[in-house]
């Protein structure tokens, strides 16, 4: 019970502190830098349900994000259709061409699919570089326009794009943690449990991780679409292979398979980068050793980290508190193992 | 027939690993399979169960013929089975290792998940409630709750049997389930295979440990090198010459 009011609180604390962020810096590049983060987190959560919940790394996400992006673009400024017609049509393509891809994709396991994708980002990358009259080549495409006004609320200015943004996350949050908390949830952490034995109590993995990854890159495809909106601006180098990594670093240091771990993993990367930018790609001497150690020392990240730091916390509590009553003590570790599945 | 293979054969690439096997399964009975290692008695459950595709022969339950049936399918005709390893999510807890496998009953799609509609609300409720009865039936209430890898290997292997029970299943393939545990727990898993059957459901094992087959079993079939070389009651295959003889072989040459 503690330890569920714990998770609401945190929630609401986040929830809080992100809507009350902009008024307390009051500084624009903040909460520019904060609203990018936020668009990176929610193609974090995209490339999470397919990684950590289902057990496929794909390494094509940044590809997805460029198709996003450019769909969102090419619409709006070549097609001129209205802005949010454009938004839903960018994920829906997006979406439509990560079905295509899986359906040949997940024919491949582990590192083949690992492989396979990492192949695939690379030619989306290179097909929106080549196809000049589409995506404008290597200038790429420029005017693209903001969000268009809803009634009277304007999108023009860094503050509601701020919210706007933040409302999407929210949405995708509220999207991740329906779908892990439900029996769909359980059937992708089946599937990535031990496939064969998925297959033998009757679920059909190939459907599942066809819908999983036809949703991760969907929301690959949003972020990019808002990436574009936000930025105004895209040049290929959006679908290039490093962006792929960002995205999987700060999944793997905030905590793969963890509903927390994007924000945390994120939040935490996109900070540091901005102190070590000076660095520029050498940054990467920084980053490549703290990521091997974090992937040995704690293999779910931050998050994962804290939870299983929580749940000793737990069973220590649990027998002292066992010394005195016997009864009573399920529920204990009941609540602290419910609650580190539904984190995780 | 409940459950019978014909003609069963089974190749990768030179080896033959499962030869020409009929057999028949007898519904409410323990069938058993025996052999030496790499005789081809898992991969006989694999074909069977649809992980592999057989090389010729067929697969025929309640009359209908499942050899072409991905596994899925088969499995929610009512045929489950457990591992020679036990593949337990050993993050989570032992009940949340269960309620996925009564996922197969139930139709609740992603759209239910995330509108959280009524449906989705009885589903959830009725998948809790199934992993709680066979966590029952296998005798694991108590464990319920810890998490997989803290329970011990015996608690492990019960927990592979709810999670095929879970399944509804008509059917259970188990995989050398007295595998690498002591003889008191030995003495355990066979008392919940007899409650199994009692219940209903029809068991068909793999297993070496001989005292345990020839107390519990109705029927043993003996492969060798992908082979039946016997089949009969316990009393018939301990006293076949040809059996004596593989596993005497077997162990010299071994
Ligand atoms: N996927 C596979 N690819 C190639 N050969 C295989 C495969 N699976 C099994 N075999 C071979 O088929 C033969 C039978 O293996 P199987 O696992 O069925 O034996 P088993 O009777 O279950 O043995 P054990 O008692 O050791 O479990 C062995 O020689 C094994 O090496
Ligand atoms: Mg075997």
């Amino acid at each position: 019970m503690q330890a569920f009011l714990n998770q609401k609180t945190i929630t609401a604390a986040f929830i809080l502190l992100a809507v009350a962020f902009p008024i307390l810096t009051q500084n624009n590049y903040f909460i520019y830098i904060v609203t990018l983060s936020f668009i990176w987190m929610i193609g974090v959560y995209g490339l999470n349900l397919l990684a950590g919940y289902t057990g496929y790394l794909s390494l094509a996400h940044a590809g997805f994000f460029a198709v996003g992006a450019y769909s969102l673009g090419i619409l709006t400024v070549k097609a001129g259709i209205n802005y949010w017609a454009a938004l839903v049509l960018a994920c829906l393509i997006t979406s439509f061409i990560g079905l295509l891809i899986g359906l040949i994709a997940l024919r491949t396991k582990e590192h083949f699919f690992a492989i396979y994708t990492l192949c695939v980002g690379y030619i989306l990358y290179l097909v929106i570089y080549n196809w000049e009259s589409i995506t404008g080549g290597v200038r790429g495409l420029i005017g693209i326009p903001a969000p268009s006004n809803i009634g009277p609320i304007s999108f023009q200015n860094p503050l509601s794009q701020y919210y706007l943004v933040l409302f999407f996350l929210l949405f995708t949050i509220l999207m991740m943690y329906r779908i892990v908390h439900s029996l769909s949830g359980r059937t992708f952490i089946a599937i990535r449990n031990s496939e064969e034995l998925a297959q033998t109590i009757g679920i059909s993995t190939m459907k599942n991780k066809l819908v999983v990854l036809v949703l991760s890159t969907f929301f690959a495809g949003l972020a990019g679409a808002l990436y574009a909106s936000f930025i105004r601006f895209i040049g290929p180098d959006i679908g290039y292979i490093t962006i792929t990594f960002d995205l999987l670093m700060y999944l793997l240091v905030g905590g793969i398979g963890t509903l927390a771990g994007p924000i945390v993993g994120t939040l935490l990367l996109v900070w540091v980068s901005q102190y070590l930018q000076f660095l520029q790609d050498y940054r990467m001497l920084i980053f490549g050793p703290l990521l091997t150690l974090i992937i040995i020392f704690y293999p779910r990240g931050i998050v994962g980290a804290i939870y299983s730091w929580k749940m000793k916390l737990g069973k220590k509590a649990k027998r002292t508190s066992d010394r005195g009553k016997s009864s009573g003590h399920d529920k204990g570790t009941g609540s602290m193992a419910e609650k580190k599945v539904e984190e995780g | 027939m409940f459950l019978e293979t014909k003609h069963l054969t089974k190749q990768f690439g030179g080896l033959v690993a499962v030869n020409n096997v009929d057999f028949s399964i007898e519904k409410g009975k323990i069938n058993a399979i025996i052999g030496p290692n790499g005789a081809g008695k898992s991969t006989f459950f694999n074909i069977i169960s649809g992980l592999h595709p057989s090389s010729s022969g067929q697969v025929i339950f309640k009359g209908k013929d499942i050899t072409k049936l991905p596994s899925n399918k088969i499995a929610k005709l009512g045929v489950a089975r457990t591992f020679q390893t036990t593949h337990l999510f050993e993050q989570s807890t032992v009940l949340d290792n269960v309620i996925v496998g009564h996922r197969l009953r139930t139709k609740s799609n992603l759209l239910d998940a995330v509108l959280r509609t009524k449906r989705f609300w009885t589903e959830e409720q009725k998948c809790r409630e199934k992993a709680i009865e066979v966590l029952d039936f296998v005798g694991l209430t108590h464990a319920a709750h810890k998490m997989a890898d803290s329970i011990t290997q015996e608690e492990k292997k019960r927990v592979a049997f709810a999670l095929a029970l879970a399944t509804d299943p008509e059917v259970v393939f188990l995989d050398e389930p007295a595998a690498g545990i002591n003889p008191d727990e030995t003495e355990g898993l066979a008392l919940l295979m007899e409650k199994m059957v009692q219940k209903g459901i029809t068991v068909c094992l793999i297993e070496h440990k001989m005292q345990m087959i020839m107390k519990i079993s109705d029927k043993i079939m003996v492969l060798n090198h992908g082979e039946k070389i016997a089949e009969g009651t316990p009393e018939e295959i301990m006293g076949n010459q040809t059996v004596i003889e593989a596993y005497l072989g077997g162990s010299v040459s071994a």
